[in-house]
């Protein structure tokens, strides 16, 4: 568990082979200027690449931007992979991007803590962080 | 009033304002030097604006068919869309094309899915247009053999690729090969068009992308010129003359934002675009100085909030794009915030061109504009701002070395997010989202582009069958050639034509150009 008085650590992670980076790259800003600690990953990272830089970096939330419309399989895959590395309780969940609404209760039913699709509100994104990061 | 590429805009224009400004050396008639007015003399009056709706989805085959659709409404080329798999050099059974495949665009794995995509489709009148990039080269020798089998000949193939790997470094994202062997094979493909098929433009420069992710519109315009000043210099060093090849570029910009500054940006361009090939690089062919262009898109003013305004959006979109001097036009629909276009969606896109163009008097005059005291005047300056960008550009030493070291990427995306925050506040006005707003908080209902499991199966079946059943020691013998003469540094368009009829696939034939160029590392900047 994250220790009082440190900042949250937040990997921002563009998993797959979508490449429409701005949205992640605004949401990494954002929560930089929130007083968090952001790590971006970068393009076309696997979900074992996500993974591993999240145990490195001892992150408390993963934030998937996908607008490819893979978010299913990816966010799955994430979670998956995340219980195998006994991660699951230690890491909020979030996904944002391209998400049609019909997708939205499939995302929370598959473990998913929180999704930010287009459009959300910034402070919706802080405070929903600052709220479960505790 | 300031616009967002920084100029201010006064509330009154008049004579004073253009005191000194001379009409003959700066604007000429339509068709002639430094083109201000058009390219051509008589613009959209002699013929309307090629329409492109960008398209492609799912198998060749359902890409097939809505090509037909849009050419039975009037649709005059086509623009067609990959799926992300085949824009990062993955054949649709690679373990990383999974859950990717035929989403975005059309899967594209051989010669063979080219065949049916076009089959029925007379590509010498119909221009195609691959909005491909990293394997652009393969894809363009694909097209080109296709051609062939058409009973065309390489000299009179119409047809543009949009093959600009700077700006995926910058946005978009889809770059596979390091930077010089990228370059490399962008300058094949110019070289190559230039020599065989003439008709054929191999690049499409996009500063469209680069202000999607966040860059001004005069910034749009110098980067998208800095990239295009890149390709130049690979092919000049080759020993071409300028007027051989120039002509073949082409330009691909973005409309959103304020009209005039839209309208006045692409007046500007095109004047210092002539200039710049005049005077920089001693051209004088008229063809080679024209700057011509698709514009549109606006996806970055599209708004989630109340799709249908987008409808409204992209008409305004399209007249500044004509009014602009467009050679061809696309526009995002109305519900791309949400789903891959509707068949409904495409349609009231085409429509919204086609009332502007034929139905409202768009098409009496060209450039109506000309003379105005508040166009001319904001034309001059936005001609002024974007050399000055372009200067800053030289003065980082290039557009390849600002991509290498991240210096564009992190000046884009500051001024993306500064941008959201202006939206959020109000200081920039989007109607819907943060003015007028009713409150309705629900998520608005829109129809969906299903995604077809059944499809990808398919498209994965036919894949392996094909593999099973072509002449494999051809395949091996052509692709080990290939990789000879990447590594000996001669043009491979004419041996990826050859690589190509064997039905070696996007994905094997990119890997052996991996093996030579190497993959791009990103300077993963925020």
């Amino acid at each position: 568990m994250r220790r009082h008085g440190e900042r949250i650590r937040v990997v921002v992670a563009k998993p797959g082979l979508d490449g429409h980076d701005k949205g992640a790259k605004i949401v990494a800003r954002l929560l930089r200027d929130a007083g968090m600690e952001v790590i971006y990953t970068g393009l076309h990272r696997s979900i074992d690449d996500i993974v591993s830089i999240a145990m490195q970096e001892d992150a408390d939330v993963i934030g998937l931007s996908i607008l490819s419309g893979a978010h299913l399989p990816l966010s799955k895959r994430l979670l998956q992979r995340l219980d195998e590395e006994d991660m699951r309780d230690d890491v909020l969940v979030l996904v944002g991007g391209v998400i049609p609404n019909d997708d939205l209760p499939k995302l929370k039913e598959a473990g998913v803590d929180g999704v930010f699709p287009v459009a959300t509100p910034f402070e919706e994104i802080v405070s929903f962080i600052q709220e479960k990061v505790e | 009033m300031k616009l967002e590429s920084g100029i201010d805009v006064k509330k009154v224009y008049d004579q004073h304002d253009l005191e000194g400004w001379n009409p003959d050396t700066e604007l000429g008639q339509p068709g002639e030097y430094p083109f201000t007015r058009g390219i051509h003399p008589g613009m959209y009056c002699d013929r309307v604006w090629t329409m492109r709706q960008y398209t492609g989805f799912g198998s060749p085959k359902d890409t097939n068919e809505r090509f037909k659709f849009l050419i039975d409404h009037g649709q005059t080329g086509l623009n067609v869309a990959f799926d992300l798999p085949s824009q990062q050099c993955l054949d649709s059974d690679d373990p990383l094309a999974e859950g990717e495949v035929g989403r975005v665009g059309m899967a594209v794995d051989s010669l063979r899915d080219f065949e049916v995509a076009f089959d029925g489709i007379p590509i010498d009148k119909v221009s195609v247009s691959l909005t491909i990039n990293a394997p652009a080269a393969i894809m363009i020798a694909m097209f080109l053999v296709v051609a062939e089998q058409k009973g065309i000949p390489l000299e009179k193939v119409p047809g543009t690729a949009q093959n600009d790997i700077l700006k995926e470094y910058i946005g978009r994202g889809a770059w596979v090969f390091d930077v010089p062997g990228a370059i490399k094979l962008i300058g094949d493909t110019i070289e190559f068009c230039a020599k065989v098929a003439p008709r054929y433009s191999p690049v499409s420069v996009c500063g469209y992308h680069v202000r999607e992710s966040g860059a001004t519109p005069a910034q749009e315009m110098a980067y998208g010129f800095a990239i295009a000043e890149e390709y130049i210099q690979n092919v000049l060093d080759r020993g071409l003359n300028i007027d051989h090849f120039a002509g073949g570029f082409s330009f691909n910009f973005n409309v959103y934002g304020n009209l005039w500054e839209q309208v006045a940006k692409f007046r500007a361009g095109r004047r210092l675009w002539a200039r710049l090939l005049k005077e920089k690089y001693g051209s004088t062919n008229p063809r080679s100085q024209w700057l011509r262009m698709i514009a549109g898109g606006g996806g970055s003013g599209l708004t989630w909030e109340e799709p249908e305004n987008n409808i409204v959006r992209g008409a305004y979109y399209a007249l500044a794009g004509a009014l602009g001097g467009a050679q061809t036009m696309a526009l995002c629909c109305y519900d791309e915030a949400y789903t891959i276009p509707t068949p409904k969606a495409q349609l009231i896109s085409l429509r919204t061109m086609q009332i502007l163009a034929e139905e409202i008097g768009l098409n009496n005059t060209v450039d109506p504009l000309a003379g105005s005291y508040f166009v001319e005047s904001l034309t001059n300056e936005m001609e002024a701002l974007i050399k000055a960008h372009m200067d800053e550009v030289d003065s980082w030493g290039g557009m390849v070395r600002a991509v290498r070291e991240g210096l564009i990427q992190e000046k884009v995306s500051a001024q993306a997010y500064d941008y959201e925050r202006r939206l959020r506040t109000g200081e920039e006005v989007k109607i819907g989202v943060n003015k007028y707003v009713t409150g309705e908080a629900e998520r608005q209902e829109v129809q969906l582009h299903p995604y077809d499991e059944p499809s990808v199966t398919a498209k994965i079946d036919e894949l392996h069958s094909l593999r099973a059943t072509r002449d494999q020691a051809a395949v091996d013998r052509s692709l080990a050639q290939l990789e000879a003469a990447a590594r000996e540094g001669v043009n491979l368009m004419p041996i990826l034509m050859d690589t190509v009829k064997t039905y070696a696939t996007v994905g094997e034939i990119s890997k052996v150009l991996l093996r030579v160029f190497g993959p791009y590392r990103e300077p993963a900047t925020v």
